[in-house]
């Protein structure tokens, strides 16, 4: 009699039911909006303060240097004593005064400084200092005898194209992309064990706990109760990962329309860099083959890959997490189970984050890639760069022999365990249940 | 008598532990076979090999004369001694889950629910949660939930711990009634009182052996031990005494009786009738009190126990 269907079902629903499942699934979303809104104000607020600069430029070269922007009014004194300067900076409490000195271009590059209540903010100081230089550079090439448009002119803006011997092109920006993908696909699967296999092994301890099991296991085969948790569960898993997606997408789309907080200010410098580059033809260039880049991605094989050693990686971790849940009595006997469960998945997180952004095809990612513990993580970073067919093929093989494997030894643990109750059972013990 | 259920030279080892060493039991069709033994003798083993939770290492159970296969979940519906509910989960749905999974279609589980729940007047805890109820209510969806899908076979053990008198009451005249309507019952515990009251056959295991089975009386039949409780009525009591002394072996006695002159406990050789006895006994003394000692289930149990 094939019951799992009818375990599943009952596993998503109780799961899906559950109040703090459905209390997580919507306040998780909105918690992050939220914290992300109050950064968002908070930097906005904090870029909001007005601040008038006084400018005593006693050489004369920098009158056309200082604009005014938004935030920042330059006020140039003209024919003021510093001292003088200083004292009427204070008494309109101005945020500060710049003073440049009178002399040959070494001398004012020597004479730069700053004065004011409060020691300036690091942003101001460095986007003066830049006009500054900026100025120096072209007043000292000119006094070389250069010629300033020619220079403009000789700039080069080079980025090298990057092209496969088969001709597919590539470039610095694909390389992004691709770390962007395999990253996530890989950090992905990484919160979803962790999330959802602590979920099984919670759900099996609870069915000892109210002893329901033997009643169960008297209608079902142990490895079909198992398979029914672990898939109804993630069924579950993949409902709520779907909703916090839809629902962060709502909700970001809402908060930015009805407060007005544009969720990007926080990264308002990066957005002016982009506006900047989007005017530059060459970067307008950088652009296009970042979306030719993207469209380049072997899209077919990174959706399969994903498919599937996402599934096989899941199935294999939480195939364990059952298997301890099945061994103890209450989640507080996990722990000494849960280190060598979490010790390939975190080194596999690092391994992919460390090795396969310095090089994806060198060794220490590619013999992790192999490795079924860390494969599915490793694998899924390594794909977007071109990951040979065959080995894709020899490490799938060898993930899904490991999590058939990790399935059968899981459920011989758990047809013993979950009929085990009062003491935590020694690693020893566990070892001999597989014989029973 | 057909056997329902025959168990063949069963053995099953737990790592270096043999927890059943070649048991055999046949449990007849129609009968409430006792299960007894001692704490840890492996009674829930046999009971778990018979529920194919786990899977003995020597030997053959047999339903209804085949071998055991995973189609015989629904013919048996078994009540463990370590049983629960899920707490968080309505009671209704609960019950139709576990209908189904015994292999019953939800309208028939649906159907039978209702008349289970009319008949112990629970029609409305349908939809309130497991932890909402009290453990002896808890007991009774439990009992229902083991009986709903009419197996022929059914095994309980201890099903009556949790209840107030009431209800085991309640609980045993259904056990009973399921018997009249067809089922088998194999029945596990540790009360004596109950096993002497409905079982007709018991099996007794004592660490990991099948030390005694059969029919409940053939069993007192051949435990009895001759020995008859004997009360008269004399003026000359020391002499009667005596003289029955002579004659056979006498035991203390302490049973109760009315006239107490002479109360004692007279064993008699096997060849001897009980009617030689009481013809002795009366043309010596009036006669009050004559009664065979039968030994009680428990008294069974102890003396098995204790000479194994």
């Amino acid at each position: 009699m094939n019951h799992l269907p009818l375990i599943i079902k009952r596993e998503y629903l109780n799961k899906v039911r559950n109040k703090s499942f459905i209390i997580m699934t919507f306040l998780s979303p909105l918690i992050m909006v939220a914290l992300i809104s109050v950064v968002a104000y908070l930097a906005q607020l904090n870029n909001d303060k007005k601040r008038t600069i006084s400018i005593l430029d006693e050489s004369g070269l920098f009158k056309d240097v200082f604009e005014n922007t938004e935030n920042t009014t330059y006020n140039y004194i003209n024919g003021t004593a510093l001292e003088d300067a200083k004292s009427f900076v204070k008494k309109e409490e101005q945020y500060g005064l710049l003073y440049v000195g009178n002399g040959d271009l070494e001398a004012v590059s020597k004479s730069v400084s700053f004065y004011s209540e409060e020691s300036p903010s690091l942003t101001i100081m460095s986007s003066l200092e830049n006009k500054i230089e900026r100025k120096l550079r072209e007043l000292k090439l000119i006094s070389n005898g250069l010629d300033i448009d020619q220079i403009e002119n000789s700039r080069a803006n080079i980025s090298i194209s990057q092209e496969s011997f088969d001709g597919q092109k590539s470039s610095k920006i694909d390389n992004i992309f691709k770390l962007a993908f395999g990253g996530i696909a890989g950090y992905l699967l990484f919160m979803f064990i962790i999330i959802y296999g602590n979920m099984i092994m919670r759900s099996i301890i609870e069915e000892k706990t109210s002893r329901i099991i033997e009643v169960i296991i008297s209608s079902v085969k142990p490895i079909q109760l198992m398979m029914g948790k672990i898939i109804g569960t993630s069924l579950a898993g993949v409902t709520q990962f779907a909703i916090w997606i839809i629902l962060l997408g709502i909700l970001t789309t809402v908060v930015s329309m009805v407060f007005g907080v544009d969720l990007s200010a926080a990264q308002g410098q990066q957005q002016e860099i982009v506006q900047q580059a989007m005017e530059n033809p060459a970067m307008q260039n950088e652009i296009n083959l970042a979306v030719q880049s993207f469209q380049n991605l072997p899209l077919a094989n990174l959706i399969i890959a994903f498919l599937l050693f996402f599934i096989s990686g899941y199935l294999l971790y939480s195939s364990l997490y059952a298997a301890v849940g099945a061994a103890v009595d209450n989640e507080t006997d996990t722990q000494q189970f849960m280190l060598p469960i979490l010790m390939p998945l975190i080194l596999a997180v690092y391994v992919g984050v460390f090795t396969v952004i310095d090089d994806p095809h060198g060794t220490v990612s590619t013999v992790f890639s192999f490795v079924p513990f860390t494969s599915p993580v490793v694998m899924l970073m390594r794909i977007p760069f071109g990951v040979p067919l065959w080995q894709q093929l020899v490490s799938l093989l060898l993930l899904v022999g490991t999590f058939m494997f990790t399935v059968w030894f899981a459920a011989k643990i758990y047809r013993v365990g979950i009929l085990m109750y009062g003491k935590k059972p020694s690693y020893k013990e566990i070892f001999k249940w597989i014989k029973y | 008598m057909s056997k329902l259920l025959v168990a063949e030279s069963v053995s099953k080892n737990f790592g270096d532990f043999r927890a059943l060493n070649n048991v055999s039991i046949a449990v007849p069709k129609g009968s409430i076979f006792g299960l007894l033994g001692p704490n840890g003798a492996g009674k829930t083993t046999l009971i778990r090999i018979i529920n194919q939770i786990t899977m003995p290492d020597e030997g053959r159970v047999l339903l209804d004369n085949q071998p055991l296969q995973p189609e015989h979940i629904r013919d048996i519906g078994y009540l463990p001694e370590e049983r629960g509910l899920y707490k968080s989960m309505k009671v209704g749905e609960q019950a139709l889950y576990l209908a189904q999974l015994k292999g019953m279609s939800k309208a028939d589980a649906k159907k039978q629910l209702k008349l289970w729940f009319d008949k112990f007047e629970i029609g409305d805890w349908w939809n309130k949660k497991i932890q909402e109820l009290s453990k002896g209510q808890a007991q009774k969806i439990q009992f229902v939930v083991t009986v709903l899908h009419r197996p022929k076979l059914l095994i309980f053990d201890e099903p009556f711990s949790g209840f107030d008198p009431i209800n085991a009451n309640l609980i045993k005249d259904e056990i009973l009634k399921l018997r009249e309507e067809g089922a088998t019952v194999i029945f596990s515990t540790h009360r004596m009182e109950s096993v002497e009251e409905l079982c007709d056959h018991i099996a007794l295991i004592h660490k990991s052996n099948k030390v005694l089975d059969g029919n409940l009386v053939d069993i007192k039949r051949q435990f009895k031990s001759n020995t008859f409780e004997v009360g008269l009525q004399s003026n000359n009591s020391e002499s009667v005494i005596n003289e029955i002394k002579d004659k056979f072996e006498v035991l203390p006695a302490t049973f109760k009786n009315v006239y107490d002159d002479v109360k004692l406990n007279v064993k008699i050789t096997p060849e001897t009738s009980p009617n030689d006895l009481l013809s002795f006994l009366t043309s010596k003394a009036e006669v009050h009190h004559f009664v065979e000692v039968i030994p009680s289930a428990s008294d069974i149990f102890i003396q098995t126990v204790k000479n194994n």
